[in-house]
């Protein structure tokens, strides 16, 4: 019984948070109104230390491999049938009915099966709510205040989390590790690539920027109910409150930044994040249920003069698509869960093809270890749903919201999320149709390493925490 | 008005008892009881199946529906639900499916007394499939009595199919029994089964006020009555490979009928489970260790099981809203299980006649045959696929049409559509 009323990480761990809060507050300064915006800075050079936490991912060992005779869903074009794919030097290097195959390559059969690119979920709490999940390791909401813009998803990312494997077989490649919902503004995401590390900045995607985490609507207030916020309009005044205080330190920085005279100004770790925001550097990922709050935080992103890049669960998505197209923001979705809380009340399994019919860009996410693994079958669902409600997606369209959409979220669009020359050779193999219940991934590549095969159980990667605690035939 | 009301009522009442007779031909029939029929008819009379076969006559008269290949299957049973008991939540006061209970024991708890049939859940749940669920109470040591519910319309008592059918349990959670460790909770079970023993054979002096003091009210001892009998049976939640040998241990010791639910590890105890006759409730989509009693949870479990010889229902993994917003994924469950190693024939029975036969309604419901309620889907191909829609559902012989609250929203929000 409590088994069955447990529930996924981002929505569940609040409920217990409420008393537990340290009473500390905030006192907003005035601040003139904002000055326009200048145009963002290239990454993180107006930091004094832009980059703290290098990544120091290397790719693993790779051979020249060829998927010959395939179906390849690319993501970027109609699927090809009977077609072959080159992994080499951790890139694509040939894609096409008819490619030269290297005398050194790997050919591998794909008669029969099918080819996608890794899949990415821009939504994970992997590695910060671990499995098994105690008390101990419960590292994903920092729910002392309800702005944290100061803390970074990757100081609590256990890289040794079971959840991590687990994921790659079901075929993700990349995986945006984001705070909880417990506060308006929860801080940095990061994000990584889903390898075996015994360090989180060994999993880290080299290059890719930063999110920022916020939240609207129900999980904040009811977290701070007892010193606020404790209504939506309290919600609001919060992220007011952060953005005057960034628009003025931003102000401060930009100006030392420019003559560097003098002391520089004092840091402040969150409002250098937010200043970051304001500068475009950082991409804002915003936890919203409801249609008509999902257009209050539109409304808020331009008094600061910051870009929402996606919203996320976006479960009224349906009802503000053409919005979310206008303000070009991108719809992160589930495809069926709701019914949990009142904000998730009007969840409909057409959300994503309505979304992507009114001309948003719409994309799948999991916020679920269990959902990551099978992230193929919930857009399968979603797709289905949309033809059964007279909207028809085809699976090229539907292979968008597994691939291509999350990389846009995250701004890596460039190097992951199709198959197209060039590309990071991160792909996976499928035993049949990605969208039948039947199939599984068999092998997935990242970097053109193949780091997962079905079929070869000693090469299992078994996280620390699994060894002598999970048996070898699990 | 109020004559209105009566002839209203009377004629719903007319229409769902004697609704009009109907064949579905050419189809492809799932009779879960029997080898699957590649091409014939089933003829639904008076809310039950009259005829199944491939060398039917259809009835003169009969509303027909040319499946035209199409696939029958009896309504799917999903054995682990809050339907009804459940709507929202996180909103309170649409949750009735705890009870408060005295010392954690809630056996006179019945679901049913507070079953909401007006809940927005039932109807997306049987458009995709599920005509019956288990509705099942939580928390506590003893949770209380769960029931069967049809997802039809109309008040309480017309969508009850029986209650009780079966007693809820745990043994995963001391904490959830008032106790701090499990050795402490499986001595509170044992003596409340002592104290309901002691009390059958006390009656006189219970009534008397002259007997030890029991652990139970006197409700709740009534209630357990029958799992101790042996009559009604037991599901006890239970994860971990002691926790489910921990409840073998009881059922063999005071004779219950017992059903394990959850049964996370149950693999690595199949040829106990199959040695005692225990049947599992599980699923096929959890392999994430998340509890230290969950260690071993695996996607093959399910099919384990049966290759051991156990009795398995499917049910939804424990994730998220699967027994609420989301019980019409069970077949989904199933189509994993077949993807983990269950055979198709296995994992259909799992979703139909095998629970059916857990809660003892197998007279009824679980599969095709003349004279079963019925209680059947006309899908547009495999019912484990995501591209298969449901086209026809009855329940007790009514094709139900309503849309759902969710078909509502999508049809005011769609494309084209004035918002």
């Amino acid at each position: 019984m409590n088994s069955i009323v447990r529930v996924a990480a981002c929505f569940c761990l609040l409920l217990s948070l409420a008393g537990q809060l340290v009473s500390q507050t905030q006192q907003p300064s005035p601040s003139p109104p904002a000055s326009p915006a200048p145009p963002p800075g290239p990454g993180g050079t107006s930091l004094p230390n832009a980059d703290p936490f290098p990544s120091t991912y290397k790719p693993f060992a790779r051979t020249t491999t060829v998927i010959r005779n395939a179906t390849i869903m690319t993501a970027a074009g109609p699927t090809m049938t009977n077609a072959s794919i080159l992994l080499r030097d951790g890139k694509i290097a040939a894609v096409g009915p008819a490619i030269v195959i290297p005398a050194d390559a790997l050919v591998i059969d794909g008669t029969g099966k099918y080819v996608t690119p890794g899949i990415i979920d821009v939504h994970s709490h992997i590695g910060d709510y671990p499995a098994p999940g105690v008390d101990a390791n419960s590292d994903g909401n920092e729910a002392t205040n309800p702005v944290t813009a100061n803390v970074w998803a990757e100081h609590s990312v256990w890289p040794q989390d079971p959840q991590f494997p687990r994921a790659l077989a079901g075929g993700v490649t990349t995986m945006q590790i984001l705070p909880g919902s417990a506060n308006l503004i929860g801080g940095r995401s990061v994000v990584l690539k889903v390898v075996p590390s015994r360090t989180v900045q060994g999993m880290k995607f080299p290059g890719a920027k930063y999110g920022l985490k916020m939240a609207c609507g129900e999980n904040p207030k009811r977290v701070y109910q007892t010193r606020g916020p404790s209504t939506r309009m309290g919600n609001v005044a919060g992220y007011r409150a952060a953005w005057i205080q960034a628009e003025s330190y931003r102000r401060r920085w930009d100006a030392w930044n420019t003559t560097h005279k003098g002391d520089p100004p004092a840091r402040d770790l969150g409002l250098e994040t937010l200043a970051e925001v304001l500068r475009g550097n950082i991409l804002v990922h915003n936890h919203c249920y409801r249609a008509d709050e999902m257009v209050q935080m539109i409304d808020i992103a331009k008094e600061f003069g910051y870009q929402i890049r996606a919203f996320h669960h976006t479960v009224e998505g349906y009802k503000i698509a053409d919005l979310l197209k206008a303000n070009n923001i991108g719809a992160a979705e589930w495809a069926d869960w709701g019914g949990f809380k009142m904000e998730a009340n009007d969840s409909v399994k057409a959300n994503l093809a309505i979304t992507e019919a009114l001309g948003a860009r719409a994309m799948i996410h999991s916020d679920s270890a269990l959902g990551a693994q099978r992230l193929n079958q919930e857009v399968a669902k979603a797709m289905y749903a949309g033809r059964a409600a007279g909207i028809n997606i085809t699976e090229d369209q539907a292979i968008k919201w597994l691939t291509i959409n999350p990389a846009w979220a995250l701004g890596l669009d460039d190097r992951v999320g199709s198959i197209e020359v060039g590309k990071n050779a991160d792909v996976v193999l499928w035993s049949g149709n990605p969208f039948s219940v039947y199939s599984k991934a068999e092998k997935v590549w990242v970097d053109g390493a193949m780091l997962f095969d079905r079929s070869d159980a000693t090469q299992k990667w078994r996280t620390d925490f699994e060894l002598g605690n999970v048996k070898e035939s699990n | 008005m109020r004559l209105i009301l009566v002839l209203l009522f009377l004629i719903t009442a007319t229409v769902s008892v004697f609704a009009q007779t109907v064949a579905i031909t050419n189809a492809k029939i799932y009779p879960v009881s029997g080898p699957a029929i590649a091409k014939g008819t089933i003829v639904i009379k008076d809310g039950l199946i009259a005829a199944v076969g491939d060398n039917v006559t259809v009835p003169a008269g009969a509303q027909t529906i040319d499946a035209n290949g199409k696939v029958v299957t009896p309504g799917l049973i999903n054995s682990l639900t809050a339907i009804g008991i459940i709507e929202i939540g996180q909103v309170r006061d649409t949750n009735d499916a705890t009870a408060k209970g005295t010392n954690n024991i809630a056996a006179s708890f019945r679901v049913w007394d507070g079953l909401n049939p007006t809940s927005t859940l039932f109807a997306p749940t049987r458009n995709e499939g599920v005509t019956t669920v288990i509705v099942v109470p939580r928390g506590g040591l003893i949770s209380g009595q769960a029931a069967a519910i049809d997802l039809g319309t109309g008040h309480a008592a017309d969508v009850l199919r029986r209650g009780p059918v079966a007693m809820m349990a745990q043994v995963s959670s001391a904490a959830g029994a008032g106790t701090t460790a499990r050795g402490e909770l499986i001595g509170k079970l044992r003596a409340l089964f002592d104290d309901v023993k002691y009390y059958t054979s006390h009656r006189g002096d219970y009534d008397r006020a002259q007997t030890k003091t029991l652990g139970a009210t006197f409700a709740d001892l009534e209630a357990l009555i029958p799992v101790v009998d042996g009559r009604m049976t037991l599901i006890v939640d239970a994860d971990s490979m002691a926790e489910i040998d921990s409840a073998l241990a009881l059922a063999r010791d005071y004779k219950l009928k017992i059903i394990i639910s959850g049964g996370a590890e149950a693999w690595l105890t199949a040829d106990r489970l199959a040695a005692a006759n225990v049947p599992v409730l599980t699923g096929a989509m959890n392999n994430i260790p998340d509890k230290f009693a969950t260690l071993n949870q695996r996607q093959e479990n399910a099919a384990l099981l049966r290759k051991a010889g156990v009795k398995v229902a499917l049910v939804g993994n424990d994730d998220s809203d699967e027994a609420q917003f989301n019980a019409r994924n069970i077949k989904y469950e199933a189509g994993n299980a077949v993807a983990y190693g269950m055979s198709y024939d296995d994992a259909l029975r799992a979703v139909t006649l095998t629970p059916a036969e857990l809660f003892g309604l197998s007279d009824h419901i679980g599969s095709l045959q003349a004279g079963r309620d019925a209680n059947l889907v006309v899908w547009s191909g495999d019912p484990f696929e995501f591209s298969t829609q449901v086209e026809h559902v009855f329940i007790k012989g009514r094709e139900m049409k309503e849309k759902s609250r969710q078909d509502l929203l999508t049809d005011r929000y769609k494309p084209g559509a004035r918002r």
